[in-house]
């Protein structure tokens, strides 16, 4: 836990800001990747940020039957998955906010944000939102067991549920090997491929209706929502891929930001492990092919097995 | 024991106000306006006092007390310690909430006279005032018994119904079980003493052979009360049936009563400790939740998806319960005291936000005839208030930050993270593992919720008299806000609020957890190291971040907007038969959790002019375990039928048999 100061605060704030601003690069990151992997010339790693300023200044129509819920719905998925950057450590892990939510509360956050989603998808009663709705939820109850199965395993061996406590444990320990975690980073890996609509599960550059998830619940969207809805979606992948570097390799990782020495290294060592999870997301998913819809939770519940396993190793082994 | 007896007295003033209210509504017992608008709202002000003295009461010592009344010899005891006054708080804020609710809520001409049901009401409020007061086992079951009877007449109040008086009945049967399973244990509890008193009751011993005796019976019969799997299958017929301001009641305070009298008997009651009581309680805990929550998503009358999302809270409550009696029988008293807030805190929670959508779903009955999701739809239009109120009782039942529902959860993930500590092989790597089955029901509750808020108030109206459909009168939304309000402080001010029923955990464990930090703002039960969550910084955090976009957003670029139909595909208008229904909507988990389900479909040929899709579910366990019981009596009972044969001579024979059987005994 940071010291709560100041400068701490304002610190955490920029970083949270910067944290917000940069997430669409990582996803124009991962679809270049993916272009250059399958021999495309790709749209270029600026292109989400291109598509967002394209949709705030168009004119917002909506169903003439939405509900204040549906207009309500992007701002509460933006302020979530900005909340979630602010607790999630990036560069260090004094973090004074993040006392607010602990693991368990962060994934009680995607949660809401889910919840909320599938809600404003079911408001105008299209076939596709409702469609769309139900395999959202199905997703996400499968996924986040298994999330949860993860935190477990990192929070017992570090004794706190608290995201930067984890981190900065595994950081700045002697450097020690736990089976239990290979086996919680892969189901992690599943889960955040499963949550961020990519391929094996979801395919985010299709509109087919028999196999859309994400892109159903958000079809009725336009304009200034549909920009934060993407932009959130972009920023929920930064934030899931930066809870996996802060568990799983968070070497690099500063105490404090007053110590620049230590921020010197930790700024290339995030951008570094960034662009090699980007590219290492996009080789996965040029490697698969989307599954049905009913696979889905086979897949679900095989990460959901590994992380058990991860944590029946960890409470067998001790290791 | 303290001289004076305020709040007890205040206490039983309450109960015995309740009882008046109920006989003063025989006075002009068919004027709904003199019951409803008159008598209901004095109750409900009783209620909030009853939760006020619940309040003062835990800040006090222990307070007993005597009635000389009951049979002679046999006074009533009574005794008001942390743990009654934790659910006083419960049952009084619950009630108050129902109560006014209930002024707006009952109508002229609908089943039982208002009069009549204002007293079985009354009486069934009171009578769990004083299961929760009672200290010895004479008054408790008198209280019991007559919560049971008066919520039977409750349920059957539309007697003429033939499928509510089966309800009715198959309430009766498996309480009166339960019943009789309670005096049974009260019976193994006095060890020989022959004295019913609770005081006696603590000092009597007992072997463990004994106690596992009691702990069972005690399991038994609570348990049947509770819920729990398998003596579960009369509360979704039975809760559904009842006018909805008492389905609240049922379930959003008996079932707790019911945790009461295990929590009583456990915690307090039975001084020998067998450490795999504690398994026993967290397996049937954790079975119940997930049959619970998969029943729950597969229904499509909201009342009995309700219903079944209670089953699911019991069991939830059951596994806290389990935790508690497993770190206790290890003398781990500091975690016991977590896991016995989380148990308490969920009781609350569930309290609150089941009685707030078990009376919103009133509501959508009153304005629209219809029980059925697939012909609802649509009416946060029609019915705003009901609607966003119930959307805080949806999210609380779903376990989202930040209401209470997930402060319990998160504080039973806590205790959860301790088992590895317990000093025994084997039980310290599996119980870990049960947290899985917890997250997993509390994943599928979210699902479960969606489903439900969606189909009843979003989308289209899936019926055309839904246009006509109206929001709920004052009284009733008063009651909702009530109960939504306190989903909102429990879910915000969860420090504060351990900090008061923390007091149970230092009467009966003798360790409580740690106090609020930070003037209250931040939520660290063990140490903030450990785990910290801070729903108010939380809160603030989500609010902040939608203010600042929002008028981002307006400045940077522009707030127009333009309304237009949805788009359909092209051609057709949009009609209300191509949003999912129901049965729809719980697809993908009758798909991926068949096995659980008995299901008998009937599905169209490709043929059909008018094809029709039909699914029923049935409980697999009703097949497992009533049916053969019913059969079974059935069997025995015409096996005697065999010596009935309705003629005297028989029967004097039989007499002469028996006589003549006697005598050669004797000889």
């Amino acid at each position: 836990m940071g010291a709560v100061t100041l400068t701490a605060v304002l610190a955490q704030a920029a970083a949270t800001v910067m944290a917000v601003l940069v997430a669409p690069l990582l996803l124009g990151w991962v679809n270049q990747c993916r272009a250059w992997l399958q021999n495309r010339s790709g749209p270029g790693i600026l292109r989400p940020y291109r598509q967002i300023r394209k949709l705030f200044h168009k004119d917002a129509v909506i169903a003439s039957n939405a509900s204040p819920l549906f207009r309500l719905v992007p701002y509460v998925e933006f302020a979530s998955m900005a909340l979630a950057a602010a607790i999630i450590p990036t560069l260090w892990t004094g973090l004074p906010f993040a006392i607010a939510a602990d693991t368990i509360a962060l994934v009680g956050l995607f949660a809401m944000a889910r919840l909320f989603l599938a809600l404003a998808a079911m408001d105008i009663g299209t076939a596709f939102g409702s469609i769309g709705a139900r395999r959202e939820m199905l997703i996400g109850f499968l996924a986040e067991p298994a999330l949860l199965m993860v935190f477990f395993t990192t929070s017992l061996i570090a004794r706190s549920t608290s995201l930067p406590t984890i981190a900065d444990g595994f950081a700045h320990q002697p450097f020690a090997l736990f089976p239990s975690l290979a086996f919680a980073s892969v189901a992690f890996v599943m889960v955040l491929l499963a949550e961020n609509t990519r391929i094996p599960v979801d395919n985010p550059a299709t509109h087919l209706e028999l196999t859309m998830i994400h892109e159903a619940t958000v079809l009725e969207y336009s304009a200034r929502h549909l920009a934060l809805i993407d932009w959130s979606a972009a920023l929920k992948l930064f934030n899931y891929v930066c809870i996996g570097l802060a568990l799983f390799l968070p070497w690099g990782l500063a105490e404090s930001p007053a110590n620049p020495a230590g921020l010197l290294l930790a700024a290339p060592a995030l951008v570094l492990k960034l662009a090699v999870a980007g590219a290492g997301l996009a080789l996965i998913e040029t490697l698969n092919a989307k599954m049905r819809l009913f696979r889905a939770p086979e897949f679900l519940a095989t990460a959901f097995l590994l992380a058990m396993l991860g944590l029946l190793v960890r409470l067998l082994l001790g290791s | 024991m303290t001289g004076t007896h305020t709040e007890l007295l205040g206490a039983v003033a309450i109960g015995g106000g309740w009882l008046a209210i109920g006989v003063l509504g025989l006075l002009r017992s068919h004027s709904t306006g003199w019951v409803g608008r008159a008598l209901f709202p004095f109750g409900s002000l009783l209620g909030i006092a009853l939760a006020a003295v619940g309040i003062i009461a835990l800040a006090h010592g222990v307070e007993t007390l005597i009635l000389p009344i009951g049979l002679p010899e046999l006074p009533f005891h009574l005794r008001l310690d942390a743990l009654s006054a934790v659910f006083l708080v419960l049952l009084g804020a619950t009630a108050a909430g129902v109560s006014i609710f209930a002024a707006g809520y009952f109508r002229p001409g609908e089943g039982t006279a208002p009069g009549l049901l204002g007293l079985q009401y009354h009486v069934f409020l009171a009578s769990m005032l004083f299961v929760v007061l009672a200290d010895d086992a004479l008054s408790f079951m008198m209280a019991w018994e007559s919560m049971a009877l008066s919520s039977y007449f409750l349920v059957t109040s539309q007697h003429r119904l033939p499928e509510i008086r089966k309800a009715g009945y198959l309430y009766l049967l498996i309480a009166h079980l339960g019943a009789a399973a309670i005096v049974l244990s009260f019976g193994v509890m006095q060890g020989g003493s022959w004295q019913f008193t609770f005081e006696a009751l603590r000092a009597a011993q007992l072997t463990p052979a004994w106690a596992s005796m009691v702990f069972f019976l005690a399991l038994f019969g609570f348990g049947a009360k509770a819920g729990i799997v398998p003596l579960h299958v009369w509360l979704p017929e039975a809760h559904p049936a009842a006018p909805s301001p008492v389905s609240a009641l049922m379930s959003g305070v008996m079932l707790e009563i019911a945790v009461y009298g295990l929590l009583r008997v456990n915690l307090d009651l039975l001084q020998v400790q067998v450490w795999w009581w504690g398994l026993v309680t967290l397996g049937l805990g954790l079975l119940t939740a997930l049959y619970g929550v998969l029943f729950a998503a597969v229904q499509t009358d909201m009342k009995r998806l309700l219903a079944y999302s209670s089953i699911e809270n019991i069991g939830i409550i059951f596994i806290g319960l389990g935790l508690t009696l497993i770190f206790r029988s290890f003398h781990m008293p500091a975690f016991a005291a977590l896991a016995l807030a989380a148990t308490l805190y969920h009781c609350l929670n569930h309290a609150f936000a089941k009685s707030l959508l078990f009376l919103g779903t009133g509501s959508v009955l009153h304005a629209t005839g219809e029980r059925n999701l697939g012909r609802l739809g649509g009416l946060i239009h029609r019915m705003p208030w009901v609607a966003w109120l119930a959307l805080v009782g949806t999210l609380a039942i779903a376990g989202i930050p930040p209401f209470n529902g997930f402060v319990s959860e998160w504080l039973l993930l806590q205790s959860f993270l301790f088992t590895p500590f317990i000093p025994r092989e084997f039980v310290n790597m599996l119980l870990p593992l049960g947290a899985s089955g917890l997250t997993l029901a509390a994943a599928l509750a979210a699902y479960l919720m969606v489903k439900f808020y969606g189909i009843v108030f979003l989308g289209q109206p899936r019926e055309a008299k839904l246009a006509q459909s109206h929001d709920c009168g004052r009284l009733e939304r008063l009651g909702l806000l009530w109960l939504a309000s306190a989903c909102v402080l429990l879910g915000i001010f969860p420090a504060q609020t351990l900090a008061l029923i923390g007091q149970v955990g230092e009467e009966l464990l003798g360790a409580t957890t740690a106090p609020p930090l930070w003037h209250g703002l931040l939520f660290a039960p063990i140490s903030p190291e450990r785990a910290a969550y801070s729903p108010a910084l939380f809160l603030l955090g989500i609010a902040v971040f939608v203010g600042l976009t929002m008028l981002i957003v307006r400045i940077a670029y522009h707030g127009r907007i333009r309304r237009a139909a949805p788009w359909v595909c092209g051609g057709f208008p949009l009609t209300p038969r191509m949003q999912d229904t129901s049965e729809g909507f719980s697809q993908p988990i009758r798909q991926i959790f068949e096995p659980f389900f008995r299901m008998r479909r009937e599905l169209p040929s490709p043929f059909d002019a008018a094809p029709h899709y039909r699914v029923q579910i049935e409980d697999r366990i009703w097949h497992w375990l009533y049916v053969p019981v019913v059969v079974s009596v059935q069997w025995i009972a015409r096996a005697a039928g065999m010596i009935q044969r309705g003629r005297i001579s028989t029967y004097l024979l039989y007499s002469f048999v028996t006589l003549l059987v006697l005598l050669i005994w004797v000889l």
